[in-house]
């Protein structure tokens, strides 16, 4: 027997259970009456720190009459609540993820410019305070005593919430953008998958675009300076940010970023046309890099020999 | 007919003359019936191959099951038709909208949209002592996804895992993955049998396991 199974049987039912403190499970206080929604909604966005025998405390607890009684009711509100919850995530669409993005990237700029304008001014106030929005963050905390360090102190505080703000929607992207591009969002991450979604101007647009575009998505003035003749081709845009390419050996990045790019733009077509996750998608790119990466080690492993370990 | 690894209500029955598993349930995939047995393709799920090949994976029909990686419901449908209570957790939306599809016509069938990484979230809908928790997660991570979901399971219970070393490291050797998974699992679990799956799926290793 677990420490769990212990609790299970000395906790006094009924009124433990209805407490929010973790331990109550999805059908606390909902008798026969209730709305069904409510224990939709019970089983979408409750939780609890473990699990216990909830069929046993049910009938204990004269939710239901028996076990059978008690499943019977599980399986219509689990595949309710289900159902719900996909149909809700489906209609995230791809241009509320545009939306998204764009305003994470506001939230991300006006804080960073911001949270300089309030380093150079406490500098002069604060002697302790630190750069950034991490140094915006403990300014806020600080306890103004005149007029002038209110307003430091005050707009160190918007700028803390200006950055909590561009956290919330970076993990709304990431809730959303595998609904919206399930193979996409898999394979470049949600933000850069929305990131691409938003330069192309949407799932569509993006499914239409070669491979050749989508490796410079968001390298436009390098991309035009090239073809007025006065640059070389850029190698990357936006996906410069993806571990594949980042990750590997500038002389390597070129070949890195045009299988990506390949790749991404299956995935987005996949997404856009048929929406299922593919798992073989996923490891030909894996495949690839594993390729691509080799060189770099086998060329290591060589001057390791004659140089004794230089990069 | 009767085979000593298969659980109650899986049967090879003929189909097309040869003999295939087989599950008694309304079709989920467009998968061949026969009357009300559907064939059970083992190079469609993980867990069909492992009882194609013989594992003893503690299985015997009727018992409280936690499905984590239901995807679309291709196996688990089948493990509901031969299970008791049989909980299906699934992170993505799109598959599961069809695994709601594979459970609307068995009671016993609970479809959870959940992550299988963060437990807490199902806690309060799925119940503990479960007799064996089914992982087929395609993600990094796979022993961490098992060791959190130990708490579900009963002390004399099974763990029935197939781990995916592409992945945990598509450039390392399967081998590597495959050991260092194992590592992290048996601080959880004592592994009981360990099976290649190439037959059917390949880079795939079968793993039964019960609580430490």
């Amino acid at each position: 027997m677990t420490d769990m199974d212990e609790g299970t049987e000395t906790d006094p039912p009924a009124a433990a259970s209805t407490a929010n403190d973790g331990t109550a499970g999805w059908f606390a206080g909902l008798t026969d009456g209730t709305d069904p929604d409510a224990a939709a909604e019970r089983v979408r966005m409750g939780s609890a720190t473990a699990p216990r025998d909830w069929p046993s405390i049910a009938v204990d607890e004269e939710v239901v009459d028996s076990r059978a009684a008690y499943y019977d009711r599980l399986h219509a509100v689990t595949t309710a609540a289900t159902r719900s919850a996909v149909r809700e995530r489906e209609r995230a669409d791809d241009q509320q993820l545009v939306h998204a993005v764009r305003a994470m990237d506001d939230c991300e700029r006006l804080a960073n410019e911001l949270a300089e304008r309030v380093a150079a001014w406490a500098g002069s106030r604060f002697p302790s305070s630190s750069p950034g929005i991490a140094g915006a963050r403990a300014l806020a905390t600080e306890d103004p005593t005149d007029e002038l360090d209110r307003r430091v102190v005050s707009l160190a505080t918007q700028v803390s919430e200006i950055a909590d703000q561009r956290d919330a929607l970076e993990a709304t992207i990431e809730q959303t953008a595998p609904a919206v591009a399930p193979n996409l969002a898999a394979m470049a991450g949600a933000t850069l998958a929305a990131r691409l979604i938003a330069l192309a101007g949407g799932l569509e647009s993006l499914a239409k675009k070669p491979a050749g575009t989508v490796q410079v998505l968001g390298a436009e003035d390098a991309l035009f300076a090239h073809l007025a003749g006065r640059a070389p081709s850029p190698k990357h845009g936006v996906i410069y940010t993806h571990e594949f390419v980042r990750g590997t050996r500038p002389d390597d990045r070129g070949s890195a970023a045009r299988a990506l790019a390949g790749k991404l733009a299956l995935a987005a077509r996949v997404d856009h046309y048929s929406g299922v996750y593919r798992e073989s998608l996923h490891d030909d790119l894996r495949e690839r890099m594993a390729t691509i990466r080799a060189r770099a080690e086998e060329e290591r492993d060589e001057n390791d020999e004659t140089h004794g370990g230089a990069a | 007919m009767s085979d000593p690894t298969l659980p109650t209500g899986v049967e090879r029955r003929p189909f097309d003359g040869a003999p295939r598993l087989a599950t008694r349930g309304p079709p989920v995939y467009g998968e061949p019936t026969d009357g009300e047995w559907r064939a059970w393709d083992p190079t469609r799920s993980k867990l069909g191959g492992m009882l194609e090949l013989g594992v003893e994976t503690g299985l015997t029909g009727g018992e409280t099951v936690l499905y984590l990686g239901a995807a679309a419901g291709t196996t688990v449908s089948h493990v509901a038709d031969f299970a008791g209570p049989t909980y299906a957790v699934e992170f993505a939306p799109r598959p599961a909208r069809e695994l709601v599809a594979a459970a609307e016509p068995r009671e016993r069938l609970f479809p959870l949209l959940k992550d299988a990484r963060r437990p807490t979230t199902y806690a309060h809908v799925v119940e503990s002592n479960v007799d064996v928790v089914i992982q087929d997660v395609a993600t990094r991570g796979q022993a961490t996804v098992a060791n959190r979901n130990a708490a579900f399971l009963a002390d004399d219970g099974r763990l029935v895992l197939a781990i995916k070393a592409r992945s945990e490291d598509v450039t390392a050797d399967p081998e590597t993955v495959y050991a260092d998974v194992l590592a992290e699992l048996e601080t959880t679990y004592e592994v009981l049998e360990t099976t290649p799956l190439d037959r059917f799926h390949a880079d795939h290793l079968g793993v039964v396991a019960t609580p430490r």
